[in-house]
């Protein structure tokens, strides 16, 4: 892990306003795919970007359960707004992705494996919750005994530029979960926007080789021990900042000593079972294979898409889901997430983004859950 | 030596625009690929060449509106050793279950200038309140890529990989941005069934409920956040009686019955 030491300032930089452009031109030039903040149908979503007029410069959200709106800053910040409906989920572990294809022949069948994507993509403004959500599938992906090789390439290929966040929504969560505001590891290169009255700038933080080299030919000049307090304190500010919380004190086995708690039900009652919260989950792994065949019986494929526990195919076994109510599903959901994740993978497999909640149809809050299963628990 | 059996497809027309049988035509490149290896039987919407039954595939339109379709559908079924539903009308009774439980006699009176030339039943039914179903396509209309996917499954003998989850999870899986959330419109789609791809959210609309009731519709749910969005009851009330009005739990949506999905 990093650590901002006061006597080492010399990886940290800054950077003028009237300089950030040529960041996103200088990945370009060494040809990264930008893939950035930027507004589509009134939310702030992340797509390739083309230049810094892309990035929603002077807007913010306000997000609260089951409700996201943009809403203007009294200044021009690029990065004045924390994470909407996307994730880098889904450039890291796309939607849906062909894994192979089979074509008949004589006596059996060939098979020949799907392409790689071996595409270079920065990912800019990734928040400190993302990078642990993107460290947390790495485990998932990469460090079990099966090892998912396209994801591995596109996680290489995939250089990160982390944005420290300065103005957490009201969804926000990330300190109860030790993953944020500040941006520790895991980045190749953290940027701080600061801003005062008569000045714009950044604090630039070069972790490692890749990103030194993007930063070779920006205008930078070193930021010492002033740029680095003045980072620090957009952090602290956003600590200071953050309302939500989710008491995660002794939660792995508080969830698995009360499956039958009253407050399954009283979800149950509110839950739409509509997949949402899994879907924009920036951790949320789980898929299913389709096997197509075409008209012919010639040519078969695999088709790997995103699953979710809340579907009733998830858990079928010999034709009937296991999970058959609402209450058993988003009971797993729940319960993996913050419980039986820690067993499996080792950390919690929240963030506390608040995508789940914002983005909830019905407007479920998990740190709400959490603690109303607290209430009246077992022990 | 044994000559390969090439299945034999039939396309029945009951209570219906014809936009489901349509779907099929506007397979195009597929359809001449299909021709190739099924045997089309009967299908009136694209040729007057009937051939007699059986059939091994029956893809049946419409719903059950007249007491001759009542009779017909019996025949269809027993000619056909597959029976598929396909569209919203052959599957929950179409927008023209709307009339069920009203006094028909009397929108006959309204709608036509000589209701005695008019013979109908009182309602309007899905097939499968009729005869055995062995499966049921949704959509108003259907998805022609579903229908492929439905025609080439029972081809190869497999099942076809047609999700019942909400239209949300398509929307996700193309990036839409939810449009109840950020934009504070009532849609159906967290209680609709997929298949559609997600069309209307992607063009800024909430969803019509075109493929009906998904797998584990909450609608009360629903309701009460659409109620919290400013619907009021005769929004509500609407909204679930469309071209799946017929479909039990958008029938008890909007007659304001209790749901018991969980």
């Amino acid at each position: 892990m990093r650590t901002f030491d006061d006597d080492d300032t010399n990886h940290l930089f800054i950077l003028e306003r009237a300089g950030f452009g040529a960041l996103i031109e200088a990945l370009s030039d060494a040809e990264y795919e930008v893939i950035a903040p930027t507004i589509r149908d009134g939310a702030i979503i992340y797509d390739a970007i083309i230049s810094e007029v892309d990035l929603p410069s002077g807007w913010a959200d306000d997000q609260q359960a089951g409700r996201y709106k943009l809403k203007r800053r009294n200044d021009e910040a690029l990065f004045g707004y924390a994470v909407g409906p996307h994730s880098w989920k889904k450039y890291l572990h796309p939607p849906e992705q062909l894994l192979w294809r089979a074509k008949k022949k004589e006596g059996g069948f060939d098979i020949h494996a799907a392409p790689i994507d071996t595409r270079k993509r920065a990912f800019l403004g990734v928040r400190a919750c993302e990078i642990a959500a993107i460290e947390i599938q790495d485990r998932v992906f990469l460090r079990g005994p099966h090892i998912d090789e396209a994801y591995r390439a596109r996680r290489e290929n995939t250089l990160i530029i982390a944005v420290n966040c300065g103005d957490p929504a009201a969804t926000c969560f990330c300190v109860s979960m030790s993953t944020g505001p500040a941006v520790r590891s895991g980045y190749d290169i953290a940027i701080t926007e600061i801003i005062s009255e008569d000045r714009h700038h950044f604090v630039i933080d070069a972790a490692g080789d890749a990103g030194r080299t993007v930063l070779k030919h920006l205008p930078l000049r070193p930021a010492g021990k002033k740029g680095l307090q003045a980072a620090e304190a957009v952090t602290a500010h956003a600590q200071q900042q953050m309302k939500r919380s989710l008491d995660t004190d002794g939660l792995q086995a508080l969830l698995q000593n009360n499956a039958d708690h009253p407050q399954w039900d009283n979800v149950a009652s509110r839950c739409l079972s509509c997949t949402n919260c899994t879907a924009v989950c920036p951790t949320c792994f789980c898929t299913t294979v389709e096997d197509h065949t075409d008209l012919s019986g010639e040519n078969a494929e695999r088709v790997q898409h995103w699953d979710s526990c809340f579907s009733g195919s998830f858990s079928e076994l010999g034709g009937a889901p296991v999970r058959r109510s609402t209450k058993s599903r988003y009971r797993q959901w729940m319960t993996h997430k913050l419980s039986t994740w820690i067993d499996q993978f080792g950390t919690s497999g929240c963030v506390g983004c608040g995508r789940c909640i914002a983005w909830c149809p019905a407007g479920i809050d998990i740190t709400e859950e959490a603690a109303a299963i607290r209430k009246g628990a077992n022990s | 030596m044994a000559r390969k059996h090439i299945p034999k497809l039939a396309v029945w027309k009951f209570a219906s625009c014809d936009g489901c049988q349509l779907s099929l035509l506007d397979c195009e490149d597929e359809f001449l690929a299909l021709a190739g290896v099924i045997d089309i039987a009967n299908f009136p919407e694209a040729t007057r060449t009937k051939k007699r039954g059986p059939y091994d595939l029956s893809l049946v339109e419409g719903s059950i509106s007249t007491m001759r379709d009542r009779e017909r559908i019996q025949k269809v079924r027993r000619q056909s050793k597959y029976l598929v539903t396909i569209g919203a009308c052959a599957t929950a009774g179409g927008v023209q279950a709307l009339r069920n439980g009203r006094d028909i006699a009397e929108f006959m009176s309204v709608v036509y200038a000589r209701p005695d030339y008019i013979d109908t039943l009182a309602t309007s039914t899905p097939i499968s309140d009729h005869v055995k179903v062995d499966f049921e396509l949704r959509g108003c209309p259907i998805n022609k890529s579903q229908l492929l996917e439905l025609i080439t499954a029972f081809l190869h003998g497999r099942r076809p990989a047609i999700a019942t989850t909400s239209v949300c999870a398509e929307c996700k899986a193309r990036g839409t941005v939810c449009v109840m959330t950020a934009k504070q419109a009532p849609c159906l789609g967290p209680v609709t069934q997929a298949g559609c791809g997600a069309i209307c959210p992607a063009y800024d609309r909430s969803c019509y409920g075109c493929f009906g009731p998904m797998e584990s519709p909450n609608t009360v749910s629903l309701k009460e956040q659409w109620r919290n969005l400013g619907a009021n009851e005769k929004d509500i009330r609407r909204a679930f009686q469309t071209f799946n009005a017929g479909a039990p739990e958008f029938l008890n949506a909007a007659r304001g019955h209790a749901d018991k999905n969980n």
